[in-house]
C-alpha cells in the first residue's frame, strides 16, 4: 500500500539488474528506492532485471523505505510486462518514465487496476509517480499532476528534457522553466514535487547548490545515484536552528494565545498569519519525521 | 503451468553477489545440476535446492543446468534461473504471482 | 702511593672486586674506518652466520613480519637452513604470510616441525588446515607472545631479523637514515622483543651503514651476526605509498556510525587515547572522529597501534600529540617514524605484554575488525566460514581487554557470508571484553555493558540486540549448512595470558 504524504527528500536510484546494489540499496538512509527497468538496464537484460526486481521485492525487507520501480515506457511493449511483475509483487509506486499527457497516466493506472483485479489485490493500492522528461510533458504538467488520484508526485528528467530543448545542462538556467512548471503543478494537484539526478557524484559543491537552490524553490525532494548525496541532500532539508528557533516560538505564542481562549496571536509585536503557522507546523513537522528517520542508526 | 525448452539460454553474471545460470534442455529425464560455488560449502545445498524449486514451479522436468554462483541470495537464484529458463523457451508469458 | 696487597685493604671482602690489575687489553691502532670494516659480526653468507649461531635440530627459529608479504628474509634463510640439512626446528615467526608459501615443502620434508605464530594465509594456511602437520600450530596474540618469550614459556634460540639498515656492529632500523629510496618499513617493534630474548641473532640486511646506525631499533649489544644480502624484501609488497580512505559506502557508513558510538560513550574529550584497525571501515573511523576533534577542538594524547599515514597526518596536523609505533602500515607511517620526534618505536612487550602495565592498558578505545562475532560477542579473525585458516590474531585480544571500549566494526554479511553468527568458528578474542559491535545495519551493545548502552541511549543513538542482528542477517542468507570437521586438531589458540582458548581442527572436504 502506498503513503501519499510522507518524507522523500531524497529517492536512490538502483540499478534493477544488479543484485549486490539491489540488496543493499535500504542500507544508506535514502528515504525511498527507486528500483530501475528503464535506461540504466541494458536492452537484452531488461527481463533478467524484470525478474529481479520482482524477486527482491517479494522478498527482501526494505523497512521503512518506499519501493518505487521506474518501468519502461508503456509504449516500448516492454512497461506493461513490467507492470505485470511489479504490482503483483506489491511495490509502493510505480514511476512513469517520459510522460507526455495525462492520458499517458490513465493508461498506465488501467493497467495497474486491470493488474491488481487479476491478482486479488485490492484496487487503488499501488501509487504512481509521472517523470516528466520532454517540453511537452513540462507544458501539459499541471494535467498530469491531476490525472490520478494514485500520484503522490510528479518528477523532472533533466537529461531527456534538455535534449528536447536543444541545449545542455550547465547552471540550471536550462532548467528555470521546466522545475517551475512542474513545482506549480504538484502544489495545485497537492502532490510532491520531486528534482532530478546530479550525475557528478565526485562534485560535491555542485550538489549542494543545485540541492540548495531546488530546496529554495520548494521542492519535496531529488532524486540521488549514490549513497554519498544522500546525507549532504538530508542536511539540506533539515531546518537550520535559527528556523527551528522561530518556527518553535510561533508554536508556543499560538498555544499561549489558546490557553488565554484568545484567537489572536502574536509574536514580537507582530500578528501571527495563518500561512505563518502552516509554515511553522511543517518546518517542526519535517525535522522530527527527518530526525526519527536518519535517526543516528536507521532500521 | 509448463515452459518447454528450446534452446540454451544463460541469465546473470559473474559479479560478486550474482550467479550466473546456463540453462539447456536435456533428453535424459529430470534436472542435472552442476554447481560451482564460492560459498558451496556453507549453501551448496539451499542453492541447489532454490534451482531446483524455481525450475519446478515453472513446469521444467527435464533440463541440463550449470550454475556458476558468487554469492547470490535466494531471491537473486531464483530470479536468474528463471530468467535462464524463459530465454531457454522463449517464453511469451510469464506467470507472475501477487505477494 | 704503592698498591697494597689486596688482603691489606680493610673490608677487602666486602669490596666487590676482580682481583688485582694485571694489563690493559691490546689498543687498536688502526683507524675507525678500518675498524669498522673489519667487524667480525659482519660474515659473509646466510650459511656461515647458521653455522657461527650453533643453530642444531630441534631448536626454535624466529622472524619478525614487518616485511609482510613483501618479505623475502624468511624463505631465503630457510632455504639455506634445508639446504644444510636441519630437522625438527621450531618456526617461531611472529607472524606468516601468503609468501611464506615455500615452507610447505620444509614442513613436508621436516625440517620445519612444529609453528608457533600469530596467524598465516594463502596456500600454507590452507595446507594446514588440511592436515599438513602433526603437531597443531600455536597462535598467540601479539601480547602472548612477547609475554611467553619473556617467561621463557617460547624459547627462541636463533632469530633471524631482516633490517631494512644496519652497522657493522649490528645496531639495525627499519629504514635508512641517508637516504628516502631504500626498504623501508618503519617500525621494527616485534623484531625488539626477538633481539633481546634470542640466544643468537643474526640481521639480514640489504643496506651496511656506517656505525653508529643511531637512533636505532635494535642496539647491537642484542646482535651477534650481520650478512648483508642484495634483496631482503619487494618494496610493493612490504608497504603501500599511503592507505587510502576507502570510498566504499557501506564502510563509510559503519566508520561514521562507530565515530557516533564513541562519541556517544564519552571517550572522546581533551587529550584521549586510541587504536585504529588498518581494516577499510575501521580506518575509516579516525576520518570521522577527526571531523569531531575539529569540531570540539580537542586533540589527542596518543595514538597506538598499527600505525598508518592517517594517524600520522592527523599528528602532523596537531590533533595527535604522541604516536606510539609498533608496527609502521605505510610509507608515509615509516616516513612519519622517521622524521617525527613525537613518533615514538616501540616493542611488542611495551605495546601489549599482559605481564606489565603494557600500553594497551591506557587505551579509551580501539576500533577493530572481525571476520565473525557470535551472540555471546566472541570474536574470530583466524580462520574463514569455510574452517580454513586465513587471518591473524595480531593484537585484537590485547587491545580488547586492555581498552576501556572496545568497538569491532564490520558489515552485517560479506556476500552471502554472514559475519554476526550463533557460535563463532574459532574463538580468539572473548566475549567478556568485546563491548560494542557496529554494522552497516546497527548496533549491538554488551548486556556487561549497561553502561554504555545508556549513554548510546542517551545520545539518540538506535541499539539492537547482538540476537537481533544474527537473525537479520540469517534472514538474508539464510542458515547455513555446518562445517564439517575431521578429529585431528591442526590449530591451538592462546589468549593472551598463554591459556588455551580454543582449537582449530582439520577441515573435512571428503565427498559424503
Amino acid at each position: 500500500m502506498y503513503v501519499k504524504d510522507r518524507l522523500r527528500r531524497s529517492m536512490m536510484f538502483v540499478p534493477g539488474n544488479n543484485p549486490g546494489m539491489v540488496a543493499d540499496a535500504h542500507i544508506y538512509g535514502a528515504d525511498s528506492l527507486m528500483f530501475d527497468l528503464e535506461d540504466s538496464v541494458a536492452h537484452n537484460q531488461k527481463d533478467a532485471a524484470r525478474l529481479l526486481v520482482y524477486n527482491a521485492l517479494r522478498t527482501l525487507d526494505f523497512g521503512k523505505k518506499e519501493t518505487v520501480v521506474r518501468i519502461n515506457d508503456l509504449r516500448s511493449g516492454l512497461g506493461v510486462e513490467d507492470l505485470e511483475a511489479v504490482v503483483r509483487a506489491g511495490v509502493q509506486v510505480v514511476r512513469l518514465p517520459k510522460t507526455d499527457s495525462a492520458e499517458d497516466i490513465q493508461e498506465c493506472e488501467e493497467h495497474i487496476a486491470r493488474i491488481e483485479a487479476a491478482a486479488g489485490i485490492p484496487v487503488g493500492t499501488t501509487g504512481m509517480m509521472a517523470a516528466v522528461e520532454s517540453a511537452t510533458g513540462v507544458l501539459h504538467a499541471p494535467e498530469i499532476a491531476l490525472a490520478s488520484k494514485r500520484l503522490i508526485g510528479i518528477a523532472l528528467g533533466a537529461e531527456d528534457y534538455v535534449t528536447d530543448l536543444k541545449t545542455t545542462r550547465s547552471d540550471g538556467i536550462e532548467l528555470l522553466f521546466a522545475r517551475s512548471m512542474i513545482l506549480n503543478a504538484a502544489r495545485a494537484a497537492g502532490i510532491a514535487a520531486l528534482d532530478t539526478v546530479f550525475s557528478n557524484i565526485n562534485d560535491e559543491e555542485g550538489f549542494l547548490a543545485e540541492a540548495t537552490l531546488i530546496k529554495k524553490l520548494g521542492f519535496d525532494g531529488k532524486s540521488v545515484i549514490n549513497p554519498r548525496q544522500i546525507g549532504p541532500l538530508h542536511r539540506v532539508f533539515m531546518p537550520s536552528e535559527k528556523d527551528l528557533a522561530k518556527a518553535r516560538a510561533v508554536m508556543e505564542a499560538i498555544a499561549e494565545a489558546n490557553a488565554r481562549g484568545s484567537g489572536v496571536a502574536s509574536l514580537k509585536g507582530k500578528m501571527i498569519d495563518r500561512p505563518v503557522v502552516i509554515r511553522a507546523q511543517r518546518l517542526l513537522a519535517l525535522y522530527e519525521a527527518g530526525k526519527i528517520t536518519d535517526g543516528m542508526e536507521d532500521e | 503451468m509448463k515452459m518447454e525448452l528450446k534452446k540454451a539460454a544463460a541469465a546473470g553474471t559473474m559479479e560478486s553477489s550474482d550467479i550466473q545460470i546456463t540453462v539447456e534442455p536435456s533428453a535424459q529425464p529430470g534436472i542435472e545440476l552442476e554447481l560451482t560455488s564460492s560459498v558451496g560449502q556453507m549453501y551448496g545445498s539451499r542453492i541447489r535446492e532454490v534451482i531446483r524449486e524455481t525450475l519446478g514451479t515453472l513446469g521444467v522436468e527435464n533440463a541440463r543446468v550449470t550454475a556458476v554462483d558468487k554469492g547470490a541470495l535466494d531471491c537473486t537464484i531464483r530470479a536468474r534461473a528463471a530468467a535462464a529458463v524463459c530465454r531457454a523457451a522463449e517464453c511469451e508469458a510469464y506467470p507472475w504471482e501477487a505477494k | 702511593m704503592t698498591m697494597e696487597k689486596l688482603e691489606n685493604i680493610p673490608h677487602i671482602s666486602e669490596i666487590s672486586n676482580c682481583g688485582v690489575f694485571s694489563g690493559c687489553r691490546a689498543k687498536r691502532r688502526e683507524t675507525f674506518r678500518e675498524r669498522s670494516a673489519s667487524s667480525d659480526k659482519v660474515l659473509p653468507s646466510i650459511e656461515e652466520a647458521i653455522r657461527r649461531t650453533g643453530l642444531r635440530d630441534g631448536m626454535t627459529i624466529s622472524f619478525h613480519h614487518h616485511f609482510r608479504n613483501g618479505d623475502h628474509v624468511l624463505n631465503q634463510v630457510m632455504d639455506v637452513i634445508a639446504a644444510m640439512g636441519f630437522h625438527n626446528l621450531t618456526l617461531a615467526a611472529s607472524s606468516l604470510a601468503a609468501i611464506h608459501a615455500p615452507l610447505i615443502e620444509h614442513i613436508k620434508n621436516g625440517v620445519v616441525t612444529h609453528i608457533e605464530t600469530s596467524g598465516m594465509r594463502g596456500e600454507l594456511a590452507e595446507a594446514v588446515s588440511r592436515g599438513l602437520m602433526d603437531c597443531p600450530v600455536v597462535f598467540r596474540s601479539h601480547g602472548g607472545r612477547a609475554a611467553a618469550i619473556r617467561a621463557g614459556k617460547l624459547h627462541i634460540d636463533v632469530a633471524f631479523l631482516g633490517a631494512p639498515s644496519c652497522d657493522p656492529y649490528g645496531n639495525a632500523n627499519g629504514y635508512s637514515r641517508d637516504d628516502d629510496s631504500s626498504i623501508c618499513c618503519g617500525s621494527l617493534g616485534y623484531a625488539r622483543t626477538d633481539a633481546k630474548y634470542a640466544d643468537k641473532v643474526v640481521i639480514i640486511t640489504n643496506d651496511l651503514v656506517s656505525y653508529p646506525n643511531a637512533p636505532w631499533a635494535i642496539p647491537e649489544y642484542d646482535v651477534d651476526y650481520i650478512v648483508r644480502v642484495d634483496d631482503i624484501g619487494d618494496p610493493a609488497g612490504i608497504m603501500s605509498g599511503a592507505t587510502r580512505y576507502t570510498s566504499n559506502p557501506k564502510e563509510l557508513k559503519i566508520a561514521r556510525t562507530a565515530a557516533n558510538v564513541i562519541e556517544a560513550s564519552g571517550h572522546l574529550y581533551d587529550g584521549f587515547s586510541m587504536q585504529m584497525g588498518s581494516g577499510g571501515a575501521s580506518l575509516a573511523t579516525a576520518r570521522f572522529l577527526r571531523e569531531k576533534m575539529l569540531e570540539k577542538n580537542i586533540r589527542c594524547r596518543f595514538a597506538l597501534g598499527g600505525i598508518t599515514g592517517q594517524i600520522t597526518a592527523m599528528h602532523e596536523e596537531g590533533l595527535i600529540d604522541r604516536i606510539l609505533d609498533v608496527q609502521s602500515f605505510d610509507l608515509d607511517a615509516a616516513m612519519s617514524l622517521k622524521k617525527n620526534h613525537f613518533h615514538h618505536q616501540i616493542g611488542a612487550t611495551y605495546y601489549a605484554s599482559y605481564l606489565f602495565n603494557a600500553a594497551v592498558n591506557q587505551l579509551d578505545f580501539v576500533v577493530l575488525s572481525a571476520l565473525e562475532i557470535d551472540t555471546n560477542f566472541n570474536v574470530n579473525v583466524l580462520t574463514g566460514s569455510d574452517g580454513v585458516i586465513r587471518g591473524a590474531i595480531g593484537g585484537h585480544p590485547d587491545t580488547a581487554e586492555g581498552a576501556s571500549m572496545s568497538v569491532v566494526v564490520a558489515p552485517l554479511v560479506r556476500g552471502r557470508i554472514p559475519t554476526i553468527v550463533r557460535h563463532v568458528g574459532t574463538v580468539v578474542t572473548p566475549g567478556e571484553v568485546v563491548d560494542v559491535v557496529v554494522t552497516e545495519q546497527g548496533i549491538a551493545v554488551n548486556p556487561r555493558r549497561p553502561d554504555l548502552a545508556e549513554k548510546l541511549a542517551a545520545a539518540g543513538l538506535c541499539v539492537h540486540t547482538i540476537e537481533e542482528l544474527q537473525q537479520k542477517a540469517e534472514a538474508l542468507v539464510g542458515v547455513p549448512s555446518p562445517i564439517r570437521f575431521k578429529d585431528k586438531i591442526v590449530g591451538v589458540v592462546l589468549y593472551r595470558d598463554n591459556t588455551v582458548i580454543d582449537t582449530i581442527r582439520q577441515i573435512d572436504e571428503d565427498e559424503t
